[in-house]
């Protein structure tokens, strides 16, 4: 008796340092996810408050005089004479109508770094197209200068002025009261390809290829991995072939995803001397990466159909063919849809292998078909990153919204999918 | 017409062929005193149709498109006359670029030789010869295929059988699709590796410690354009991997244990998504992350304590990696966990154990061997992760046991060889190819070992 009342005494002595125990490891646990869902937060709002202005253009609006002793032009038909011609000149003079003091030579360098390098050939081009508008004046709309354009978006941050002379910070501060320089949404983002000047590239040729990439990619890997899924849950014998495959797809399942680039370059490219950076070589290369995945939701949705469904097709003459393509098929779509929308989510983040296949090329024409020269949104995000202009950080960031947008869609439409017509049996 | 073209036209044909199968096999029927007279239903005969008209076609489409260009350059690259024939594996690529610029009409033809033109000429025509031979080839194999099997309306033959075969080996095709993947990476990098190490002996890449594949220093270095020890790339992933499982696994470990053991449903529900969205992020945005933002941030920490750093260090690497793997490793300790039978549990909490001790004293040591499977799952995956490393870690082949410093790894290699110029033969690229193997051959070992461990000791509680 006295020996069990002092275990008692025992146990209740250490009561307390227990509890104190069980409360750190539960404060362990939360510590821990906190981290996890800090780090989650840090990384959005990191690329949200890089990236919103990205979606921001600045534009230049002035009253350019197309005068032809200024650009040194008299026909605007004649095609020498519009090789010859100057056609910054117009544009400096209408800067010059607000800075009527800046006449000297640097001045007239620095007015003309205001708007982008474009803004010449986009008075050209007026002029081409209606040759007789020489003489009048017109309003036009131009991008404002790289420079000009960060300084704007970033007002008050000394690290994004260091680009402009003082003269031209002033210059823009004072445009900018006047309504000169303003800023509106960015749409020439969303409707260009790729450029050396950030405030004229735009993610539409990214798109379109990551579109092309994708289409290739879903083509082949959902028929492919849905066929290689029925076979193997509903036909393959048990044998060492069928154990093989298995133990390959699972082993595909892990492997780097750069080692398919390098496929991709050896065989695609080597052997079948497809061209480079093309999205048939990404598409196949994606095709191959994500199958294993595909693969493997398909069967678990097969595995999920009863076995009572098929007992009583069979039971009625169903040969085993009918059975899996009448039945237990159509009941297994919902969740193999579901697991190739995750599949392609992941295809389309990809980036690595699309390195080694040659999409990282720098490519400003918005490709127009499966064998044109392309590059993808991931591969696109991951070219701006790395260039050393201050403008391409934010057009990464908007890319990687962008992206992030489209990922998120299609998880969203997977979840969907599957609450709405996965039936629970 | 090109094989975008001419696929589409298969799959009509195959359509048409279905088509007429079926209403043959309807008038067949007819007389006989309808369609129970027949050995199969009428869409049988009519997939067979489809079937006999699309396959032979498509493998004949495939075969062609995928050796057509090589077989074409080869035939223009011979034609070439003796003074122009490329000397070296790039000088052929120039050649060929030239020839086929000269084709396309993007190099003016008078600004380079004679024997350019005419090999233009020569790739122009054979493009055209090829492609109207391949048209002619397939649309007759389709259609022949196609009447065949319309002949072959008949009520004693039995088409449902054969179309279940055939659609049965189609579906094994499919899977074995798998073994050739397999197959196709084997291949495609031992080649290369084999040709590699005729030029860099293999115990000087395994066991060299320098790394510099780019410049040609002296002229008796190893190799004499570079030295390719794999050394220091060895150390940078390892040490890489290292940081970020130091993160990953605490931090996944102990939020799958709150998550599974303490947190309640509905923050379990909000939770867990939550942590799987980690998941989804591309590896592009981590590198993003990692290059501009934590970079940056170790840096400047380091500088304001007093310690010195380069921009590019493995530490922001390791870190971001890190925070990319927290949902691997919770969710597959997750499972782990959630397979230790419900009894042991139950058993500890009522001789009085607290959870956290239960937890620590009885389903962790059952959950171990699940547990350090999934570890080594991670590990592969940190080993063969490229975007972050290639962003943040830098270039410089640096054999350090510094984290601030900036290091290199496998991967990030295999990248920088295989993006610049290229020619196949420079020991540089095949490089890129021994290292692809190498790491190919790490992280099968460990998935290996991983699933065999899980696997074990899931069947131990089944």
């Amino acid at each position: 008796m006295t020996d069990s009342g002092s275990q008692a005494e025992l146990v209740r002595r250490s009561l307390k340092r227990r509890y104190r125990k069980e409360r750190r490891f539960r404060f362990y646990g939360i510590t821990a996810i906190a981290i996890a869902l800090f780090s989650l937060v840090i990384l959005f709002t990191d690329i949200v408050s890089k990236g919103y202005t990205g979606f921001i253009k600045t534009t230049v609006t002035l009253e350019v005089p197309l005068d032809g002793e200024l650009m040194y032009l008299t026909d605007a038909t004649d095609p020498d004479q519009i090789a010859m011609a100057d056609f910054q000149a117009p544009i400096i003079k209408a800067l010059q109508a607000y800075f009527p003091t800046a006449t000297s030579r640097s001045d007239k360098r620095e007015l003309s770094r205001m708007t982008g390098s474009y803004a010449s050939n986009q008075v050209r081009d007026l002029l081409e197209k209606q040759p007789d508008l020489l003489g009048t004046t017109r309003t036009m709309e131009f991008l404002a200068h790289d420079a000009v354009s960060v300084y704007v978006k970033h007002a008050g941050d000394p690290g994004y002025s260091i680009r402009l002379t003082e003269q031209q910070q002033r210059w823009t501060d004072e445009l900018l009261d006047k309504g000169v320089i303003d800023t509106s949404f960015n749409d020439v983002f969303f409707s260009r390809g790729d450029s050396r000047e950030p405030s004229n590239a735009g993610i539409l040729g990214a798109l379109v290829g990551s579109l092309l990439t994708m289409g290739i990619t879903l083509v082949i890997a959902f028929p492919v991995g849905v066929a290689a899924a029925v076979y193997l849950e509903e036909f393959a014998p048990s044998n060492r072939i069928t154990d093989f495959i298995e133990v390959n797809i699972n082993n595909l399942a892990a492997v780097p995803s750069i080692i398919f680039g390098l496929l991709g370059l050896a065989v695609f490219i080597g052997v079948f001397g497809l061209p480079r950076s093309v999205p048939v070589v990404g598409g196949l290369v994606l095709a191959l990466m994500t199958l294993p995945t595909i693969i493997i939701s398909s069967r678990a949705a097969i595995k999920s159909v009863p076995p009572s469904i098929r007992e009583a097709a069979e039971g009625i003459g169903a040969s085993k063919m009918q059975v899996v393509l009448h039945h237990v098929f159509p009941l297994a779509m919902p969740g193999m849809l579901t697991g190739s929308i995750i599949g392609m989510a992941q295809a389309l983040g990809e980036t690595a292998p699309l390195l080694l296949i040659g999409m990282v090329a720098f490519i400003v024409e918005v490709p127009d078909g499966f064998f044109s020269s392309a590059t993808v949104l991931p591969v696109q995000i991951f070219i701006w990153a790395g260039s050393a202009e201050q403008g391409f950080v934010e057009l990464a960031s908007a890319g990687i919204m962008v992206l992030l947008a489209f990922l998120i869609t299609m998880n969203a439409l997977a979840i969907w999918l599957r609450k709405r017509l996965e039936r629970r049996w | 017409m090109q094989t975008t073209d001419l696929l589409p036209l298969v799959l009509v044909l195959a359509a048409v062929a279905y088509g007429f199968a079926y209403m043959r096999s309807r008038a067949v029927a007819g007389p006989l005193g309808g369609i129970r007279n027949l050995k199969a239903l009428p869409v049988y005969y009519a997939a067979r149709a489809a079937l006999w008209c699309a396959i032979p076609a498509l493998i004949i489409l495939g075969v062609w498109a995928a050796f057509e260009g090589k077989v074409i350059q080869d035939m223009v690259m011979a034609s070439l006359p003796a003074e122009l024939a490329p000397q070296s594996e790039g000088h052929a690529s120039l050649t060929l670029s030239q020839i086929s610029n000269v084709a396309a009409g993007k190099l003016d033809s008078a600004r380079v030789p004679d024997g350019i033109t005419g090999a233009a000429t020569l790739l122009q025509e054979l493009r055209e010869k090829s492609s109207q031979f391949k048209t002619l080839l397939v649309i007759l194999i389709a259609v022949l295929g196609g009447a065949f099997a319309w002949t072959r309306v008949a009520p004693h033959i039995n088409a449902r059988k054969s179309v279940e075969r055939t659609l049965q080996r189609v579906f094994f095709l499919c899977a074995a699709v798998a073994i050739l993947t397999t197959i196709g990476i084997v291949f495609s990098v031992i080649f290369e590796t084999f040709r590699f190490f005729g030029k860099v002996p293999i115990s000087e890449f395994l066991f060299g410690t320098s790394w510099s594949p780019q410049t040609a220093l002296r002229a008796d270095q190893v190799g004499s354009d570079g030295a390719f020890g794999v050394i220091p790339l060895f150390t940078g992933t390892l040490m890489i991997s290292a940081i970020a499982l130091s993160i990953a696994v605490p931090v996944g470990l102990l939020s799958a244990v709150y998550l599974s053991e303490y947190a309640s449903r509905p923050v379990r529900a909000v939770v867990k998504p939550l942590l799987e969205m980690l998941a989804g992020v591309p590896t592009v945005v981590y590198g993003f992350f990692a290059a501009l933002t934590v970079a940056p941030f170790i840096r400047d920490l380091a500088v304001a304590i007093g310690l010195e750093a380069s921009s590019q260090s493995a530490l922001a690497a390791g870190l971001v990696m890190g925070i990319m793997i927290i949902p691997f490793v919770s969710s597959l300790s997750d499972d782990v966990i959630n397979a230790v039978p419900r009894t042991l549990r139950d058993g500890s909490l009522a001789m009085g154990a607290t959870q956290s001790e239960t937890m620590k004293n009885v389903i962790f040591p059952a959950a171990l061997p699940g547990i350090m499977g999934g570890i080594l799952l991670a590990a592969s995956r940190a080993i063969g992760e490229t975007m972050i490393v290639v962003m943040a870690a830098g270039l410089a082949a640096n054999l350090t046991a510094n984290p601030l410093d900036s290091v290199t790894t496998v991967t990030v290699q295999i990248v920088t060889l295989l993006t610049g110029d290229q020619e196949f033969d420079s020991a540089k690229t095949l490089a890129a190819f021994a290292l692809g193997m190498m790491l190919f051959i790490v992280t099968l070992l460990l998935n290996v070992i991983a699933l065999k461990v899980v696997r074990k000791y899931r069947e131990q509680y089944d």
